[in-house]
């Protein structure tokens, strides 16, 4: 008998249902041993059953239930609330499902300054009042998931690595959970380090770090922290290059932002890379703001407005 | 006043969005909205920022076109900062741009719309959607699922990260590339090619001919179209001038600096989207079906309504046949589909193009960036359409603030135009059924929004 599936998303991009689609040949071994009972971005089933007239928001049960994005308004919470109460195993689906992720930024501002900006750029035409015709509030600030329900199995990334989805989805259909790593991204890393200290001061990203030939290898590339140019791995969670290994930014010869959230759960990767820059003696104040070091994991009350209104 | 009936979610698209239709006495429709739900606050949140990293960050308002906010977003830091890439690094950019537009039409075209047209729009909601293709057609589903995923591989392999890319960097690209990489690279592009060409015939002789019908009927309105054209006036995703052309087929030329004179975006209270309109027509803005005002459409459709020409001959030997049955601005809006395949074909052909050109392998891929004050607007075709950035920055190249014109907004007006003739036509005498909902949705799956 199939599993049956549902699928949602909330404060997102689409990014997640896309990496589940990049699982290639891998996702039509999945479609056969599934059974999609809900997804608005594969299939139709409706809210309010599929003439609108429903009585209430129904979404079907299932075993397995999929929740990207954030929440950020009130039919988000409808929905997520939907979600639990008809899935057995809930998967927070993606760093905003599981940290807040980048829209959690926001929470540096308030609604009102949200709202003012957005509504009076320079393209746009003076309006009276905020839409709210079949628009729903926002929410305080942008949250995870498990700010509101319980969530099952946390599968962050931004997105998760194709080869991740389909190990925690295998593992669900085969019966056999499946652990994933707790180590950092340095920990995957083939970059090398030489372990001297001396960076005094980061320099920010603006010009290519050394790396030799094209082509060659990224482990004779050096460690880019070790060439002065910040890079989160440290405090992010591992796991990003999948069955490749080697993260996917370093791949491409750029520093890692954090795109994992946190390594432990429930720690602040801002105030932890902070601490590792200045125990190795580097000069925090060559960074030019802090803020973007919890560009992925500014929810559970970790970015907040100041009290100026402005940045936290 | 009469019953209103709601479709929510809109499914199989990209988006968040609902509909609502309000019925007379009658039973007739007297009026319709569609309600766009996200609203997120890129403009706000990049402020203070340091722009380099703006790439990074914006790419998350689409994980379907990533590639295309991280570009215009290193084009707009570009100009901030007063630098040009250098040549290998430009034609990096712009490889990865063609290679994710040929990647997305595929998954739009199969995942998205066609189960509307090969299961049919009246089949039933169970089995509407790709996993009932890949039950009904298992080889061509598997043919569908290899391809996509060997152009999604390109850009994965090649650049790290193909969601939420990270290799374009201000001043050109984060990395050069090989030999080696580029022959791979070019033989999966030909590839993907004989796919476009597969996929453009199988729609063009089993697909749309089935519904003719629904294409003469389904959402039609009569608007004004933007996009991109290269100087010599053919389809150009990564760099151009604008094309803003009015509903006769008249057009104005602009440089992206200047979208603002020519773009502006009005508000209506039951939608988070705003909706743009044509500021340069000195019409204002109004949805009245009868009478439009300002109203212009982005995407496929519209690029290949506003290009003279394609720039390769297979997409051009497509163009034509497609002037010759539609003309040109062509209006119906399930065109998007067809023009989407004509542009799939393009990709390929440019992709191919593009890895044919030995500059692209040479190692200078980025020039040195200094961070200073300056305002930059970064413009390129995204799936969906025209995409803005528009950045302004202080001395230490933070981001003071921050514009966005994304493609699909471009679109919101119009899609809600489509969605009342929809309604207007297919609902009478309060009698609706899923296959009629369906139906209205599919005026707005044309735009993929």
């Amino acid at each position: 008998m199939a599993v049956k599936v549902a699928q949602e998303w909330l404060n997102s991009c689409s990014g997640c249902e896309i990496s589940i689609v990049d699982m290639g040949e891998r996702l039509l071994e999945v479609l056969t041993k599934i059974e999609f009972v809900h997804g608005p971005v594969l299939m139709d089933h409706k809210y309010f059953g599929q003439l609108g007239d429903g009585p209430r928001m129904e979404i079907p049960e299932a075993v397995v239930g999929l929740v990207s994005g954030g929440i950020r308004n009130e039919e988000h919470l409808e929905v997520l609330a939907e979600m639990r109460k008809k899935c057995k195993v809930l998967i927070a689906l993606g760093t905003c499902a599981t940290h807040g992720g980048i829209p959690a930024l926001i929470n540096s501002y308030t609604n009102e300054e949200l709202l003012d900006r957005y509504y009076s750029t320079e393209t746009t035409d003076k309006c009276d009042s905020v839409p709210s015709d079949g628009v729903p509030p926002l929410t305080g600030s942008c949250m995870a998931l498990d700010e509101k329900v319980k969530v099952d199995i946390y599968l962050p990334g931004c997105p998760p690595n194709p080869d991740q989805i389909f190990a925690v989805l295998a593992g669900l259909l085969g019966n056999t959970p499946v652990e994933l790593p707790a180590k950092s991204v340095c920990d995957f890393c083939p970059t090398h380090r030489e372990g001297k200290g001396g960076v005094k001061k980061l320099r920010r990203f603006l010009q290519p770090p050394q790396y030799g030939a094209p082509g060659e290898g990224i482990d004779k590339m050096r460690c880019l922290m070790e060439q002065g140019i910040l890079c989160m791995g440290s405090v992010t969670r591992g796991g990003c290059g999948g069955e490749g290994l080697t993260p996917r930014c370093i791949e491409a010869r750029v520093p890692c932002r954090g795109c994992y959230g946190p390594v432990k759960p429930g720690t602040n990767q801002r105030f932890d890379m902070l601490n590792a820059l200045a125990s190795n003696g580097v000069d925090i104040s060559s960074l030019p703001e802090s803020v973007s070091l919890l560009r992925f994991s500014g929810a559970h009350g970790l970015l907040r407005p100041s009290r100026k209104g402005k940045e936290a | 006043m009469g019953q209103v009936i709601n479709i929510q979610p809109i499914t199989r698209i990209e988006g968040h969005a609902s509909i609502s239709i309000q019925l007379d006495d009658q039973g007739n429709v007297s009026d319709s909205k569609v309600h766009v739900m996200a609203l997120r606050g890129f403009e706000k949140f990049v402020e203070g920022k340091p722009a380099e990293e703006l790439p990074r960050i914006v790419t998350r308002i689409c994980g379907i076109c990533p590639w295309q906010h991280h570009l215009a977003s290193n084009k707009a830091v570009d100009r901030c900062f007063g630098v040009t890439p250098p040549p290998a690094g430009r034609l990096l950019r712009e490889l990865m741009q063609t290679v994710a537009h040929a990647e997305d039409k595929v998954l739009h075209f199969f995942f998205l719309a066609a189960p509307d047209f090969v299961m049919g729009p009246d089949a039933d909601y169970s089995v509407r959607n790709v996993m009932g293709i890949v039950k009904a057609a298992p080889e061509l589903a598997e043919r569908v699922v290899k391809m996509r995923y060997a152009a999604k591989m390109v850009l994965e392999k090649f650049a790290g990260k193909a969601i939420h890319p990270i290799a374009g960097v201000p001043g050109g690209f984060s990395k050069p590339m090989t030999e080696q990489e580029r022959v791979e690279i070019l033989s999966k592009m030909r590839e993907v090619l004989d796919f476009a060409l597969f996929t453009m015939e199988f729609a063009k002789t089993q697909v749309f001919p089935k519904y003719l019908n629904e294409v003469t009927e389904l959402g039609v309105i009569k608007t004004g179209f933007i996009g991109t054209v290269d100087e010599a006036g053919a389809v150009n995703f990564y760099d151009g001038k604008l094309r803003l052309m009015k509903p006769d087929g008249t057009y104005t030329d602009f440089d992206s600096q200047d979208y603002c004179d020519h773009i502006a975006e009005h508000v209506e209270p039951y939608s988070a989207g705003k909706m743009p309109y044509a500021r340069a027509w000195n019409e204002g803005f109004s949805l009245d079906m009868e009478n439009p005002k300002g109203i212009y459409r982005a995407n496929t459709l519209a690029r290949i309504n506003v290009a003279d020409k394609m720039a390769t001959p297979r997409a051009q030997a497509e163009l034509e046949e497609f002037r010759e049955k539609f003309g040109r601005p062509a209006q119906y809006t399930l065109l998007h589909h067809w023009a989407r395949l004509i542009e799939e074909v393009y990709s390929c052909e440019h992709a191919i193009e593009l890895l044919e050109n030995p500059e692209i392998t040479n190692p200078d891929v980025r020039a040195k960036v200094e961070p200073r004050a300056g305002r930059g607007v970064g413009c390129v075709e995204a799936p969906r359409g025209t995409l803005i950035h528009d950045y302004t920055t202080d001395e230490n190249g933070l981001i003071k603030s921050a514009n966005l014109i994304v493609g699909t907004t471009h679109n919101l007006g119009p899609i809600n135009m489509s969605v009342n003739q929809a309604a207007r036509m297919l609902i009478k005498g309060g009698k609706v059924d899923e296959s009629c909902l369906n139906k209205i949705e599919m005026a707005v799956r044309a735009y993929d929004p």
